[in-house]
């Protein structure tokens, strides 16, 4: 029995109809093409009015396809696909040719186009005959979350899933959250102490019943499908044992060993071979170094294991794993900052007193390595003199060209830190002030104010070759002031580098162990720029905060929300729907030759080794068609796509070449063209 | 051996002719035969480029295809030489409608450009051919406590090539090491001399030099090694009006490596053209031979 194939001709205002003769079209459908049994054109089909055209004319007109010439099948699909199952028809019936994003906006010539148009037409015509009613599955969703990084926008995450009554399991690799928020003094526009704001939030997640901290611990692999992950955790030897600690911290006291921190403290403090990042650490424990510890090292001290009270260090210790089940992932894995020994013009590393805006934060902050003073590297001297250097490593062809985002409102906030806690005079060399969102503005017209200096120029050199005597045993910044128009040599104490955030240097493995991408910059990508950027292309994996993309604070917590709100849709649904639109492999025909394994771009198919065939996993397949095009055997189809499909719309888009197949040929063959 | 194709420059024919000599002499040493190509033409300088490109790179092709008829990488001691030599190759080798054009006048005189050589700067050739290892070996006199201002200059380095460090570069200064001397940290070590700016702009050149001087002196430098006879000129021959114009006293010997080198390797004075600079090298006499 043949089909009712409706078709509906979309003008899109004049979008369509302005270049596609679409009465013509609509008219040559109904009359020439095979099983047409309506053929209309309508100004808006997505409208209400339109979609009405199409449920109307399946109840009344008895229809059994649908075909619907418009915009492209990424903006209506669902809305076409909806209507025609409001109607009772199954939505896979329905096929979009778009006349607009493929005929309409790129064909200049009317005629080519509506030409175009009918070919296009009648290729959706045919094909759609040969559409199949499919169904969608569901999968259940486990209302585990995991969240990899502690930081603030994973803090917050995780507080939001956890107070909703659902069960977290947060992963940091650092023996404490917080993240690089907790290395800050204070945050702006506020100027509210990082600590005092990230602490109680700290502290919450550490003694909220939902949530497993799991500190100190890395994921090592990573399987399964929305719904449905399996993660396995690497709880890395802190050597102290967590049921027995309390935190008193005698152990830090009486160790003899003292290194520099690089961690915490960018190397401007230090810390013992047994200690805890900082006092406010969540959860409180010491971790041992090996690296340093004596003990580990030659056997001998021991001074930790004698002096705890309550006989927590465990020198024998190893690393133990975990093995859970979740729902959902949210990577919030944060920032590394640009490595300024890349621009040596600035002298970072030959000159004392050049400082990286971390190495500064640290200085600022009052449980840092100076107590909180402004002084220069001999730990006495207080400087008189500062200058703050913008977009060191953004903004450039050579190293990063995008803004970092936060670092001029960091410099704002430095420059009034120096203001505050010297007498220092304090410079901004800058190429634009970029301070666009609440209260920013505010704050420059503050800095402004308190009498901070800008000028306007990328520093091309920071040297101490002295010319003059106001130049000697000085840091001289060499800049253009491009609002004066001429060079200037600024001579300072101490100069602050205002250093780009990177992705973290381990973002692509990351990535690749979640089955996420990333950018170019090496910066996740989220599933649309615009309107979902803490979804990933991946279903189930959700990214939020600087690993994202560079934000400050405000940004990094609205991020961490909505990738909870996100998982917290999910868990109430409690099921995931998986589109039908993908490939099965015909366990006959299969040889087992495992081609299509790797080729895979989402780690869809695996080898069932019983069997000695490949199966493909229906809620991972995107139905991208890759394996059903390399099988050597033919074994794989793709669903909704399948060869008597595509033929056939191919069929139908040469049909003013083919003769038949339900369009009329015409009656000489066309002119051959000479080159 | 090790054979290159010499190409002197004009300068080194006259006023850096120390240049020329001690060069010839540190590569005979070395087991170099720099063979001197036959019928070379200027290079253009830094001046020609602005005034006719495509006759500029027209005059370096010449040189280039006299070199590969000989099937020898071509090595200039001279930077601006070098750098105009090496950009012609580079240039002609991505652009072979141009190496078409120019290739058409070269065969006027039966020369064909093919980009089939390398063009080597002298203090790379030293560096890296041979190697450190090789040139301390051939050291007979180490130039111990010579404290020495490494003077890259601007047209070795720039423009940049191939991702090379060009802010902080060290070989100039791991040569000078290799012959017992002691390169002071000189800040402006890559920074321009002025070049010909002297002709059109003698403040501004003046106080570039002046720039050079002081902080080659204020890093403890007893003298200046230079791989240019442009930057040689600039800062010995106008430190008297550096001087005059800025009231200082600058008396600083400015050699060419290829002469400190020499001294090392035990060569005498005469035959390195120490003795005929206008600022006695001084520093560098304990080390001379007897």
């Amino acid at each position: 029995m043949s089909e009712k194939v409706g078709v509906y001709i979309c003008h899109c205002g004049s979008n369509i109809a302005g270049v596609v003769d679409v009465e013509e079209v609509a008219k040559w459908a109904g009359e020439d093409l095979n099983n047409v049994t309506v053929s209309r054109e309508y100004k808006f089909m997505c409208s209400s009015l339109g979609q009405e055209l199409i449920e109307d004319d399946i109840k009344n007109e008895g229809l059994t396809r649908v075909v619907v010439g418009a915009c492209s099948p990424h903006l209506h699909e669902k809305t076409f696909r909806r209507a025609c199952s409001n109607a009772g028809m199954n939505p896979y019936l329905c096929q979009m040719a778009s006349l607009r994003e493929q005929v309409s906006w790129v064909v200049e010539d009317k005629e080519v186009a509506t030409q175009k148009a009918k070919a296009m037409i009648a290729g959706a015509v045919e094909r759609v005959q040969y559409h199949e009613e499919l169904e969608p599955t569901e999968v259940p969703v486990n209302p585990h979350t995991l969240v990899v990084g502690g930081g603030i926008a994973g803090i917050q995450a995780s507080l939001e899933l956890a107070d909703a009554g659902h069960p977290v399991y947060l992963v940091e690799r650092e023996p404490s959250i917080g993240g690089h928020m907790a290395q800050f003094d204070k945050t702006f526009p506020t100027l509210d102490c990082a600590a005092c704001i990230l602490t109680p939030k700290m502290s919450d997640v550490g003694a909220h019943p939902n949530i497993t901290l799991l500190s100190y611990s890395e994921v090592e692999e990573v399987t399964g499908f929305v719904g449905n992950f399996h993660a396995r955790i690497k709880k890395k030897a802190k050597y102290v044992d967590e049921e027995l600690c309390t935190g008193c911290g005698i152990c830090i006291e009486k160790c003899p060993k003292k290194i520099i921190d690089h961690v915490f403290e960018v190397g401007m403090g230090y810390r013992k071979s047994i200690d805890r990042p900082f006092p406010q650490a969540v959860p409180n424990y010491p971790v041992i170094d090996t690296a340093s510890c004596t003990y580990f090292d030659t056997g001998k001290c021991k001074a930790c294991e004698i002096f705890c009270p309550t006989e927590a260090i465990d020198f024998e210790q190893q690393d133990t794993y975990l093995d859970v089940d979740v729902g959902n992932i949210i990577l919030a894995t944060g920032y590394d900052l640009f490595d300024v020994n890349r621009m040596p013009q600035y002298g970072y590393g030959r000159l004392e007193n050049v400082f990286t805006s971390l190495e500064f934060e640290r200085l600022c902050n009052a449980s840092g390595p100076t107590d909180g003073k402004i002084v220069l590297r001999d730990g006495v001297t207080e400087p008189e003199s500062v200058v703050i250097v913008h977009c060191v490593g953004s903004r450039d062809e050579h190293h990063n060209s995008y803004c970092s985002s936060v670092c001029c409102m960091s410099a704002l906030k430095f420059g009034h830190l120096v203001i505050e806690k010297t007498d220092a005079k304090v410079y901004s060399c800058y190429i634009d002030m970029r301070t666009n969102q609440k209260g920013y503005e505010e704050f420059y017209n503050r800095l402004l104010e308190e009498g901070m200096q800008f000028v306007r120029g990328k520093v091309a050199e920071i040297t101490d070759a002295a010319r003059i005597p106001e130049e000697e045993n000085k840091l001289i910044v060499q800049v253009e002031d491009t609002l004066l128009g001429i060079q200037r040599r600024i001579p300072v104490d101490m100069v602050i580098l205002m250093s780009a955030l990177e992705p973290r240097s381990d973002a692509g493995e990351v990535g690749l162990q979640f089955g996420i991408s990333c950018s170019m910059e090496g910066w996740f990508t989220e599933r649309h720029p615009k309107l979902d950027p803490v979804a990933t292309m991946t279903d189930g994996i959700f990214i939020a905060g600087a690993a994202q993309g560079p934000k400050d604070i405000p940004a990094t917590v609205a991020q961490g929300a909505a990738a909870s709100a996100r998982v917290q849709g999910m868990i109430t649904t409690g099921v995931v729907e998986i589109e039908p639109v993908v490939a099965t492999i015909t366990e006959d025909m299969c040889s087992g030759c495992r081609i299509c394994n790797t080729l895979c771009p989402f780690n869809a198919i695996e080898y069932l080794e019983d069997k000695e065939v490949s199966y493909i996993n229906t809620a991972l397949c995107k139905g991208c068609g890759t394996c059903v095009a390399a099988c050597p055997a033919s074994a794989i189809t793709g669903a909704h796509y399948n060869n008597e499909q595509i033929f056939a719309e191919l069929r139908g888009l040469l049909f003013d070449v083919t003769s038949g197949n339900g369009a009329k040929a015409p009656k000489e063959a066309p002119e051959p063209v000479s080159v | 051996m090790r054979q290159y194709a010499y190409f002197p420059g004009c300068s080194l024919e006259k006023i850096g002719l120390s240049y020329n000599i001690s060069t010839q002499e540190t590569a005979k040493k070395l087991g170099i035969e720099l063979k001197e190509l036959e019928d070379w033409n200027c290079c253009g300088a830094t001046a020609y480029a602005h005034v006719d490109e495509l006759l500029a790179y027209t005059l370096c092709a010449r040189n280039i295809a006299i070199a590969e008829r000989e099937n020898l990488d071509l090595v200039a001691p001279c930077s601006a030489c070098y750098k105009n030599t090496f950009f012609t190759n580079q240039y002609l080798k991505k652009d072979p409608d141009m190496a078409d054009h120019i290739n058409y006048a070269l065969e006027e005189d039966d020369l064909h450009f093919s980009g089939s050589i390398s063009i080597r700067n002298l203090l790379e050739v030293f560096t890296e051919d041979v190697g450190l290892e090789e040139i301390s070996d051939s050291v007979s006199q180490p130039l111990k406590d010579l404290r020495v201002a490494p003077y890259y200059g601007c047209q070795i380095l720039r423009p940049k090539k191939d991702g090379e460090e060009i802010e902080q570069p060290d070989f100039f200064e791991n040569l000078l090491s290799a012959v017992g001397a002691e390169p002071v940290d000189f800040a402006l070590k890559t920074r321009c001399c002025g070049g010909s700016l002297l002709i059109s702009s003698r403040e501004a050149a003046l106080s570039m030099i002046h720039n050079l001087l002081k902080n080659a002196e204020d890093s403890g430098a007893a003298v200046i090694a230079t791989a240019c006879p442009l930057c040689q000129l600039n800062l010995e021959c106008y430190q008297n009006q550096v001087n005059q114009e800025y009231g200082t006293n600058f008396s600083i010997p400015v050699v060419y490596f290829t002469q400190l080198l020499g001294l090392a390797f035990g060569i005498p004075n005469k035959r390195l053209g120490i003795g005929s600079e206008l600022i006695a090298a001084t520093p560098l006499a304990s080390f001379a031979k007897k």
